[in-house]
């Protein structure tokens, strides 16, 4: 990590789809963003302004057509896709909009599957740890339920021990509590925010919700791919 | 380590149970097929041979035969004929010296003299022609295993005895200790009187029809070679280098050589026709199981083409997913060929002991063999893998963050 101790750096992201067709379309004109240690910031703007795009993007997952991505210090322009993926493993937690936990395997067993992907024996302490977090999301003694068994707060929450369990520089939210009633999606903002204080984490959180987004220390509004404000209420 | 990629393949089997059994009954019934198509070959081959090679010599020395004589007729110019000289039994020259050469030959086990040829079998108002076989026991029997084909009676050839084909017995109605009569067929011939002491039944109802063994000197008098032999039989080690044994026999001494091989041509090729079709069962089995595992796994890798980009995004890189399909492709080769190899156990077992023939013996014994097992195990899982490389690899190449929103 370097002395800037910036989780996140993007300068001059651009996203185009179908290049060198009759519909190229460009969705990000041209992003600049930094995302320093412990921040916890809200992705916000309407549909289709790009924000999925610029997530995917962050998280390694898509590759943008120019400008530079700086992950914990790591300039990942030009790196083939096995680097990517172990970056991604190593420093990036996700939590999606619906969950995405696998459905064959238990609570317990979907948030150690980070560790298990890479390679690592499940001890009694990854087990132990595993446990602490899905006590700490409140699913004690849920472990061994499939996903099929949890409501979609219970769903979510596993998928946020998940994104956890690796002690991620960044978490990236897409739309956490997009299908979750007002009191539970609440109560997740309450758990991340409980994670960002505790641990330093950083959060960056794509939200539809008004309220919710009042809640984070910094908003980024973006629309039709590029941002318009960004301004922070609490201070750093 | 490939614990990840176990775990996931074995878990991913299981949550597509009623596609993973139908694909894993697919697999164990071309396993049990195949196994028990090659096993049943095997066991007819080898039963085959056995009988083939049981009454006659691996390989047979004779004299050569005088070369055929043109004649023009210079009546009708332009017209030849061409005729063979009369048959008539030859002796081979110096035939102890050749005999003690040949089993000097590397691949020969066993050598023995033989005074052959042909003859009228009479009893009351049965007549036969018949072939003598004039042989030395103690010698012939290292050829021929006599002993394991004699029906009835004793075996022994003194001078007045006889053994003869069990089914030429029927015919002249003779029985063991009877008497028959022997005559070279010629118009002035009284011919000799010999006793059965026993019966063979060679394996072949021809030759049983038509088989008279005596003493090597009785049959060379009765035939008129005396002290000379017809052929000399050799046995070789391993009966599928008769041949190669049979070019060395040649050139020690100038005889026509032949081989089992040569003079069962048709059995062999038929034999090979035999193996050739089992290769073929083999290969098209094999061929279909693959398909059948191939589009299993791409519509396996369709359906879980969500998980894939979760594990993707998780950190699963393209090479994890990649054999995360090539061993579900495996697990299903290798789990399907062991119950196929069971069920062919099966079936092996109710054709030996369900299955008879007229006799109402089994057919033939057929064996299940370790090797043919492993073979088809080892081959199973192999064809489950190479049939899952078109899948894994589209599974490798999802793009994780489209394969989410699928």
């Amino acid at each position: 990590m370097n002395a800037s101790a910036d989780v996140l750096r993007l300068s001059g992201i651009r996203k185009s789809y179908n290049v060198g067709t009759p519909v190229e379309a460009e969705i990000l004109h041209g992003i600049d963003l930094r995302i320093t240690r412990g921040e916890f910031t809200a992705l916000i703007g309407p549909s289709g302004s790009g924000k999925s795009t610029l997530l995917n993007i962050i998280g390694l997952l898509e590759a943008p057509t120019s400008g530079e991505v700086d992950i914990a210090g790591h300039r990942v322009s030009h790196h083939d896709d096995d680097t990517l993926t172990r970056l991604r493993s190593q420093t990036l937690g996700f939590v999606f909009q619906f969950h995405h936990l696998l459905p064959a395997f238990s609570a317990l067993e979907n948030v150690l599957m980070p560790q298990i992907i890479a390679g690592h024996r499940v001890t009694a302490a990854l087990q132990r740890e595993a446990l602490a977090l899905l006590d700490a999301v409140g699913l004690g003694g849920a472990e061994h339920k499939k996903p099929a068994e949890l409501s979609g707060g219970m769903q979510q929450r596993v998928a946020i021990a998940r994104a956890l369990s690796i002690r991620p520089a960044l978490v990236l939210a897409d739309e956490p509590t997009g299908n979750l009633d007002t009191k539970t999606a609440a109560d997740i903002f309450t758990l991340l925010r409980a994670f960002n204080r505790d641990f330093g984490t950083s959060f960056l959180i794509v939200t539809h919700d008004p309220r919710l987004a009042a809640t984070c220390d910094r908003r980024v509004t973006l629309a039709d791919g590029q941002i318009v404000s960004d301004e922070r209420t609490a201070p750093m | 380590m490939m614990r990840f990629e176990l775990q996931i393949a074995l878990r991913f089997l299981r949550e597509g149970r009623a596609q993973s059994a139908l694909i894993v009954g697919g697999v164990m019934v071309g396993v049990a097929v195949v196994v028990f198509i090659s096993a049943l070959v095997a066991g007819l081959q080898s039963n085959t041979i056995r009988r083939t090679l049981g009454a006659q010599a691996h390989i047979v020395a004779k004299p050569i035969e005088p070369m055929a004589r043109v004649q023009i007729d210079a009546g009708d110019a332009g017209i030849a004929r061409v005729q063979t000289a009369p048959r008539k039994v030859r002796s081979i020259d110096n035939w102890q010296q050749v005999m003690a050469a040949f089993e000097a030959v590397p691949g020969v086990v066993a050598a023995s003299p033989m005074a052959s040829g042909p003859a009228i079998a009479l009893r009351g108002e049965g007549r036969n022609a018949v072939t003598l076989f004039g042989v030395d026991l103690a010698r012939y029997d290292r050829i021929v295993d006599l002993r394991d084909k004699l029906t009835s009676g004793t075996l022994r050839l003194e001078p007045g005895d006889v053994l003869v084909g069990a089914e030429l017995a029927r015919d002249l109605g003779a029985d063991v200790g009877e008497r028959i009569t022997l005559t070279d067929g010629t118009a002035n011939s009284t011919g000799e009187r010999f006793q059965i002491v026993g019966m063979i039944d060679p394996g072949n109802r021809d030759l049983s029809r038509r088989s008279v063994y005596l003493p090597l000197h009785v049959a060379q008098n009765f035939l008129g070679v005396p002290g000379g032999v017809t052929s000399i039989d050799l046995r070789v080690r391993d009966v599928f280098a008769a041949d190669a044994v049979a070019a060395r026999v040649a050139r020690v001494a100038p005889l026509t050589v032949e081989s089992w091989m040569l003079t069962n041509n048709q059995l062999l090729s038929a034999l090979n026709a035999q193996s050739m079709a089992t290769g073929m069962i083999r290969v098209f089995v094999s061929i279909v199981v693959m398909l059948g595992i191939a589009s299993v796994l791409v519509v396996a890798v369709v359906q879980k083409t969500r998980e894939i980009g979760i594990l993707r995004a998780m950190g699963a890189s393209r090479g994890q997913m990649l054999r995360v399909f090539l061993l579900q492709g495996g697990l299903v080769g290798l789990l399907g060929s062991v119950l196929g190899a069971l069920l062919s156990a099966v079936l092996i077992f109710g054709f030996s002991h369900f299955v008879h023939g007229a006799d109402g013996n089994p057919l033939f014994p057929i064996t299940l063999t370790l090797p043919l097992l492993g073979y088809a195990c080892i081959t199973a899982t192999l064809c489950g893998m190479l049939a899952a490389i078109a899948p894994a690899r589209r599974a490798a190449r999802l793009d994780p963050a489209r394969a989410m929103r699928a």
